[in-house]
């Protein structure tokens, strides 16, 4: 990936929810860019706004300061460049439609043509190895099948960054191994620029090429790391480099120290936190 | 025990289980009215021969086709208004505080209570009995379509977002199919009360239908066609549940479906 240009601009985001009586700040400031093809991780300890970022950067939420742009747009409502895989891939499914006419939705709604939107589904689901299953319902799947027809419904639409956000957390280990495999060969085939949020040290070390490390709550960018593991990367062999127990102790100790550092302010008084 | 036994004894123990109740009452009805001869109470034979001689004839078209004919035409116009306007009212958060009292106001007032104001307003005729079913029916299929339209998951409603699934794209696809199973629990009230108004709407200034028919035959002293006329009803219901039943299975076979693969 040669091309250097920046696809996503995040500047200065920051969240603050306000609730009954009080406000919460999940995320305090937080600017990052993704170049286009990049297959950047986002990893942050448990409760540090991870997906409270992934919305502001899809245009689901509306960030309460600073900005996100893709391709020089702003993102103020879902860009038609983006796909989302969600967590909770049993709930993000429709189940009352098969697997095909879950991946054909979205392609509907943007008026492919029928000849076109068969085989763009056609594709996407032979991708993901599910090419057999097309006229099977979502519940009838596994857990690891149906986030793979989600996936797949996310490779249809063809889009320019692929957000995931903790696609693996409720799928068992092997399964995982399968998807983030998956996952790779999803960006280096389709050349997609890839956005995966998870809260696994191990998961963000072996997918990435660039790893952002998130504080904890009131959230900003602790730290920006370049993957340097070779590209073709194995679940046995990859794992087992000096540099990954490298990289991945790294992140661990900064997942710690932002984990610290929230122990230590939490006994300071709090001031409000003033924007720049 | 053979294999043809052991495959036999299930079918016969379902089939047993469904008529059984229903002929023992039939027998325990014949034995207690043997020998007796009460004007009120007659046999089952005797209601049967009537039921035959009474339903099977020019009743039939006089009475029991009209009636058939305000009861669907009813229930329909209820579910087409139900599911309209449920969806606009559970879509619409102001439309929905705006009228949510009043709904609540409307579907407190007995429909039997407004027989006389409707017979004011629209006459004696068809239209008068159509709006009885109608504001009595209409109920359940619209509070339940507007509980259904919001009760959608919140994931799916963003990951229709997310794709740009709008309008009436997404009132097909998500919206109306996530829905679906509290509608149709809707519509199944609305048909059992469709059924009760039918008659009592037919209990009014009517010229034809069962419920006429029947308020002819009590004060007539026709006490076995009255009672052939219940049975009627009641095997009217029968059929109306039992195609009910195969328009759900079809509609919600993913939700039968799913809540099977839920259970384990």
């Amino acid at each position: 990936m040669a091309d250097a240009r920046t696809l996503l601009r995040v500047t200065d985001l920051g969240k603050t929810y306000a609730t009954a009586g009080r406000t919460v700040e999940a995320i305090r400031s937080i600017s990052f860019d993704v170049a286009v093809g990049e297959l950047v991780c986002i990893v942050g300890p448990s409760g540090c706004g991870k997906t409270t970022l992934l919305k502001c950067l899809s245009g689901l939420l509306a960030p309460s300061a600073g900005s996100v742009s893709l391709d020089g747009q702003p993102v103020t409502d879902p860009p038609e460049k983006m796909a989302v895989v969600f967590q909770e891939y049993g709930r993000s499914l429709y189940p009352w439609l098969t697997v095909e006419d879950n991946v054909a939705l979205p392609l509907k709604a943007r008026k492919v043509p029928r000849a076109e939107r068969d085989e763009l589904v056609r594709a996407a689901l032979e991708e993901v190895g599910l090419a057999h299953a097309t006229t099977t319902y979502p519940w009838q799947l596994s857990g690891g099948m149906q986030q793979r027809v989600a996936i797949a419904r996310a490779i249809a639409y063809r889009p320019e960054v692929l957000v995931m956000d903790e696609p693996f957390a409720a799928v068992d280990a092997q399964t995982r191994a399968d998807l983030e495999d998956l996952v790779r060969r999803v960006w280096r085939d389709l050349g997609v620029t890839v956005l995966f949020v998870t809260h696994d040290i191990d998961e963000s070390v072996y997918l990435g090429e660039r790893v952002l490390v998130l504080s904890s709550s009131p959230t900003v960018v602790q730290e920006d790391l370049r993957v340097d593991l070779p590209d073709d990367r194995d679940q046995i062999s990859t794992r087992a480099l000096p540099r990954f127990t490298e990289l991945r102790t790294h992140v661990h100790e900064q997942i710690q120290r932002a984990k610290r550092d929230e122990h230590s302010e939490a006994v300071e008084p709090h001031a409000p936190a003033a924007h720049t | 025990m053979t294999a043809l036994a052991r495959s036999l004894v299930p079918t016969l123990r379902t089939v047993g289980l469904a008529a059984g109740l229903p002929v023992l009452l039939v027998l325990g009805w014949g034995l207690a009215t043997q020998g007796s001869q009460s004007f009120y109470f007659p046999g089952p034979a005797t209601v049967a021969r009537t039921f035959v001689d009474t339903w099977f004839g020019p009743a039939f078209v006089q009475d029991v086709l009209p009636s058939l004919g305000r009861f669907g035409a009813g229930v329909a116009l209820s579910i087409v208004i139900g599911i309209v306007a449920g969806t606009a009212i559970g879509t619409t958060p102001w439309l929905r505080e705006l009228l949510e009292p009043m709904l609540e106001f409307f579907r407190a007032v007995p429909p039997v209570a407004l027989v006389p104001v409707l017979m004011l307003l629209l006459g004696i005729g068809d239209s008068m009995k159509l709006a009885v079913i109608v504001s009595g029916c209409v109920w359940p299929v619209l509070l339940n379509t507007v509980e259904g339209v919001r009760g959608v998951d919140p994931v799916l409603t963003e990951t229709s977002r997310s794709y740009r699934v709008h309008g009436a794209l997404a009132l097909r696809y998500v919206i109306l199919p996530a829905a679906s199973p509290r509608i149709m629990a809707g519509i199944r009230l609305c048909l059992s009360i469709g059924l009760i108004l039918m008659v009592i709407s037919e209990m009014f200034a009517a010229s034809s239908g069962l419920g006429y028919r029947l308020v002819y035959f009590q004060r007539s002293f026709m006490i076995a066609e009255m009672w052939s006329g219940i049975v009627l009803l009641g095997l009217i219901g029968v059929v109306v549940a039992t195609i009910f039943g195969f328009v759900d299975r079809r509609v919600l076979h993913w939700y039968h479906g799913l809540r099977e693969v839920a259970r384990g």
